[in-house]
């Protein structure tokens, strides 16, 4: 069996997403980083853009995490973040509604919300 | 009908609206407290993986941070208080504001000079109409708390602890609330968020971190650096602190509202029953009364005729 980690997606509000996976690619301020099974003990800060899941049965997960926290440690890896939204939780038109009106007002924050959305979407990282 | 006979009807009729209606606030309001107590349970996971990782960096490692370290002679405190914006809850406003004057007596008489920052009308109101000073105030969102609104309301908070001392800032960070500990129990409760007590502190008990106390823990790799885990970490955990707290307060006083209403509804249960019993005896009073005219009539009646029969 190959060896898992437990993972948790919590938003401040909910608990986005819980499970079993084999591989955890986040974005923390000083780029990506993977976590795998048996990985030092971690704590970042994570950069808003996408987080991809690989599960154990295969599966793969994208979420769109603005800002927050990965801390890993015991093979249990939580991810924690205000706003957390999973792939097909996304409502696409709407995310490309606000990059343009986020690219007219140039307002560089919501840009990069509603791209970050997007590239979940797409599965792109 | 009788003068008084009809009075007592008046306030029975006017006494069952009212029960109706305290009986309708009692229902809404215990429906609004399982909503409440969703949101706290929804919103504890996130509160508690942050508790731990707060814990995490500050015994992990050595790094000393404005938030984290205690200031050998603080001067300032800010102390917010949470009350709700609509009465008809009992005790629930005033309980926690006794609480939030208990604790400014405490911190003043230990040299400090205390900022009030207010949540809800009724704490505001309170304030103003002693014209004390409230560095700050919002009001509008106690009964449904989102996350915004306790992001809006740490944003300040924030500020202050970071802002030099000499140039207005704040050295700690108290926060009261009432507790929902059970559908019956509310307790006002004030606790101290920054600086973080950790180690034996009674302050971080409230809210799960209870189970992260005893537990080793690992130690981690920072990225990008202790501090600047630290850094973003600390507002995040004020903030969800306070959202915590929010949502306790509300379901706090949705559980107040329920109570007070529901001594409301049955004492207006009370009152109409004796208001019933006196209308009864009103009632029959007057039929005694008409009763006995009548026999008083007939006889008199009888006594006519028998004396004009002679």
């Amino acid at each position: 069996m190959a060896a898992e980690l437990h993972v948790e997606l919590v938003a401040a509000d909910r608990s986005v997403w819980s499970g079993e996976a084999t591989l955890v690619i986040a974005r923390t301020a000083s780029g990506d980083i993977g976590v795998m099974p048996g990985h030092q003990p971690l704590l970042g800060v994570l950069e808003s853009g996408p987080v991809t899941i690989r599960t154990s049965d295969g599966g793969t997960v994208v979420a769109a995490v603005h800002g927050g926290f990965v801390s890993f440690a015991d093979d249990k890896l939580s991810l924690l973040a205000e706003i957390v939204e999973l792939s097909d939780e996304i409502d696409v038109q709407r995310a490309e509604r606000a990059l343009e009106r986020a690219k007219a007002e140039t307002d560089a924050a919501a840009e990069r919300r509603a791209d970050v959305r997007l590239r979940a979407v797409a599965g792109v990282h | 009908m009788g003068a008084q006979l009809r009075v007592y009807k008046r306030r029975i009729r006017s006494v069952t609206a009212t029960k109706k209606i305290t009986k309708a606030m009692e229902m809404i309001a215990a429906s609004r407290i399982v909503k409440a107590q969703r949101q706290v349970a929804a919103s504890t996971p996130y509160a508690s993986e942050l508790t731990r990782a707060v814990t995490a960096v500050a015994t992990g490692s050595k790094t000393k941070h404005a938030l984290t370290t205690e200031v050998a002679n603080p001067v300032r405190a800010a102390v917010l208080l949470i009350t709700s914006d609509r009465g008809l809850a009992g005790g629930y406003s005033s309980n926690a504001i006794k609480a939030a004057d208990k604790l400014t007596e405490r911190l003043r008489s230990e040299g400090k000079e205390v900022m009030t920052y207010i949540i809800g009308r009724k704490g505001v109101s309170y304030y103003e109409f002693r014209e004390r000073a409230v560095a700050q105030s919002w009001t509008g969102f106690t009964d449904s708390p989102t996350y915004a609104d306790a992001k809006m309301v740490a944003a300040p908070l924030i500020e202050a602890v970071q802002q030099d001392t000499a140039e207005g800032g704040v050295d700690e960070l108290h926060i009261v609330f009432t507790e929902f500990v059970s559908m019956m129990t509310q307790r006002p409760v004030d606790d101290r968020l920054l600086p973080l007590t950790l180690a034996g502190g009674g302050a971080e008990a409230s809210d799960g971190a209870a189970a992260a106390k005893d537990e080793i823990l690992p130690l981690y790799d920072f990225e990008p650096s202790a501090e600047g885990v630290l850094d973003a970490l600390l507002p995040r955990y004020v903030e969800s602190r306070i959202y915590n707290a929010l949502l306790q307060s509300a379901a706090s006083k949705h559980a107040a509202t329920r109570r007070a209403m529901k001594s409301a509804t049955d004492n207006a249960g009370e009152l109409i029953k004796t208001l019933s019993r006196l209308a009864n005896a009103a009632r029959q009073a007057e039929i005694t009364q008409e009763i006995s005219e009548i026999v008083g009539g007939a006889s008199a009646m009888a006594d006519a005729t028998a004396g004009s029969d002679r």
